[in-house]
């Protein structure tokens, strides 16, 4: 874990990829056309400024970082059932 | 005359003719009797029926209505991309197993009372059980056995519900049931109906069975049972509130399963138990509009999980693996499979002019329609879950990621696997473009419009932004690494304390068993050597008297009668 966190923050160093660029720019427009784009409401939610890519942004983070945890708990090695 | 033939009737042919056909002509005939079986299927009319009698019972084999008909072009559509894909295969266990299997699904889509519907049930549980015993390894073996031990519990509940229901209700038809009136047939049913629709707790037998299976086995088994269930679900149970939660969860636990799973087709596993959540949501909201959406992203899921499966089932064919940890880099070796892989990942992430993104929003829709606001949370949850670990990690893990291995001897996927992936693609491409093809066939006529501003933005941000997330969890350092580990799963509970448990009870049995065994031993032997002192040769019984003691004997006799004669005096 230590390790793998060490790699990743020299990588931050490096140069940012350019399609990587190009979907930052398709994100940040996105939520831009929230405040442009009327939307038909079901729900009140959805009229919230930027619901549905916070609520993504969100869940996937919270849906890797609670799966990590999981790992702790259940995770075991490959050969479990035929060790026993 | 076609028409009096049943619609499972050519496939069933089929995998007769396979059992004893050489291999070339089997693997014709498994691409024949799916094409012949499809058109048969489109010059049914609804309202056709087959009926026999059957030991005083009148059982209808075959009945054609608008949501059997759909399955059952769809099962012929699966069955055709799956023989076009197993078209190397020289195994006849495996291609009289997969006719004989589609045979079944068919047969169970089209059964028009619930004993016929059982026994087409059970031959699917059976016929398929061999996709995974085909692959001949002692893992196979083992989710082989455990695969086909909950599919029979399945059929077996099923049919105790079923025989309760007749003889409470007099009737074997399949029709609405429902659990509303607390009967006890109809909570039977819907547990036999629930295990093969890999409800939670129940759902094991997927995801330990579908990755052991043989590499076109697994697109096989991905494309009939579940569907099927939740064709009988939507038969018999639509609008029951209870499915709306098991729905949910359905569609949000496995996700978490998928993010730290480094097998790629158990990734698939877990995401199809997630796509059957929405599926049986949509059931369990039971408007026409929930109902459409859950039949149509069951034929959507058929084509594109059958799409990433095959897939997947490409790279383990060329490189013997399918582990994430050691994957990446094949996009440059297998282009193709690559591009079909994310066209089958777009798909089931709902993105717009892809097959999922209409039924899926169709479903998602509904649950805000009937106001199941928490529900409505949790699949939006899921559906940004299932992006990220079907649409991002497997492609990427894949294809896209540093190789972890060396990919030089790898080539691209054989002929026939290709043209069932681009086929498979086509028809997502198509489907998501123009879901009017799909609108004509849905059980209800529906004026849903997913391509509107509102929808397309929705899906699109949520997507990104998920998308996002993942980027910046890799680059942070904070997503998972893959590493090949088992993940405990419910089935845990049998498979360690339950084992144990039965060994334990296994050997107490014997040793209370081996206890009564030598007790009673004991005693038998106490008894026989007592009967030998008496009894046998030397024993006091067995001597002979010599006359003269007699004698005395008689006198000691008399002597006493007659002290006892004088006394008495």
């Amino acid at each position: 874990m230590t390790r793998a966190s060490k790699t990743a923050r020299s990588r931050t160093r490096r140069r940012i990829p350019v399609p990587i660029w190009v979907f930052l720019v398709a994100c940040v427009v996105l939520l831009g056309l929230d405040a442009v784009i009327h939307r038909h409401v079901v729900h009140p939610f959805e009229g919230m400024f930027g619901f549905y890519p916070l609520y993504g942004f969100a869940a996937c983070v919270l849906l890797v970082l609670a799966a990590t945890q999981m790992r702790r708990v259940v995770g075991r090695r490959e050969d479990y059932y035929d060790a026993g | 005359m076609l028409v009096e033939w049943p619609p499972f009737g050519f496939l069933l042919a089929g995998a007769v003719l396979a059992l004893v056909l050489p291999g070339r002509a089997a693997a014709i005939v498994s691409i024949v009797a799916p094409v012949l079986g499809f058109v048969h299927v489109a010059v049914l009319t609804e309202g056709t029926e087959w009926t026999i009698r059957l030991l005083g019972l009148e059982l209808v084999p075959g009945r054609v209505d608008r949501l059997s008909l759909l399955f059952g072009y769809l099962f012929h559509l699966a069955a055709f991309l799956g023989a076009v894909y197993s078209w190397h295969v020289r195994d006849r266990v495996q291609q009289v197993a997969a006719l004989g299997y589609a045979a079944s699904a068919v047969g169970v889509v089209f059964a028009g009372d619930m004993l016929s519907l059982f026994v087409a049930w059970e031959l699917m549980a059976v016929t398929s059980v061999f996709l995974i015993w085909a692959r001949r390894t002692r893992a196979s073996i083992g989710a082989g056995l455990r695969y086909v031990l909950l599919q029979g519990l399945s059929g077996l509940v099923l049919l105790a519900g079923v025989l309760m229901r007749n003889a409470e209700t007099g009737t074997l038809a399949v029709g609405p049931i429902g659990i509303e009136d607390g009967e006890v047939f109809a909570w039977l049913i819907l547990a036999g109906v629930g295990i093969k629709a890999a409800f939670p707790g129940a759902h094991v037998w997927l995801t330990d069975g579908y990755p052991n299976a043989t590499p076109t086995g697994a697109v096989w088994l991905s494309a009939f049972t579940t569907k099927v269930a939740v064709y009988v679900l939507a038969r018999c149970y639509p609008g029951t509130e209870l499915l709306v939660v098991v729905g949910a969860v359905m569609a949000a636990f496995p996700i978490f399963y998928a993010v730290i799973e480094n097998d790629l087709r158990r990734v698939l596993g877990y995401s199809m138990i997630n796509q059957i959540g929405f599926m049986v949501v949509g059931v369990g909201i039971g408007t026409e509009l929930a109902v459409n959406g859950a039949v149509a992203h069951a034929f959507n899921d058929v084509l594109f999980k059958g799409l990433l499966f095959m897939s997947m089932g490409a790279v383990l064919h060329v490189t013997g693996r399918t582990g994430g940890a050691s994957l990446g880099g094949l996009a440059r070796k297998m282009p193709f499979t690559a591009a079909c892989c994310v066209v089958g990942a777009a798909s089931i992430s709902a993105f717009p002019l892809f097959s999922g993104f209409v039924s899926k929003s169709m479903v998602m829709a509904a649950a805000l329609e009937e106001h199941h606001e928490v529900v409505w949370l949790v699949l939006l949850f899921a559906s940004a879950g299932v992006f990220h670990h079907a649409g991002i990690k497997i492609p990427y893990f894949a294809f896209f990621a540093p190789a972890r291995v060396s990919t030089d001897h790898v080539r691209e996927a054989p002929w026939n696997m290709r043209w069932a992936m681009g086929l498979a693609a086509f028809l997502c491409i198509t489907f998501g473009v123009r879901p009017g093809y799909l609108y004509a066939l849905l059980p209800f006529p529906t004026a849903f419009t997913a391509y509107d501003a509102t929808h397309v933005l929705a899906q699109t941000q949520l997507l990104c932004f998920s998308a996002l997330a993942f980027a910046w969890l890799r680059w942070t350092g904070l997503y998972p690494a893959e590493v090949p580990s088992t993940n405990l799963d419910v089935d845990w509970l049998w498979r360690v304390p339950g084992l144990r448990g039965w060994r334990l009870a296994g050997t107490s049995v014997e040793r209370v068993a081996g206890k009564i065994r030598g007790g009673s031993r004991n005693a038998l032997g106490a008894i026989l050597r007592g009967l030998t002192r008496s009894h046998g040769p030397h024993g006091v019984l067995a001597r002979t008297w010599p006359t003269a003691s007699v004698m005395v004997w008689v006198a000691v006799l008399l002597s006493g009668y007659l002290l006892l004669y004088f006394a008495r005096i």
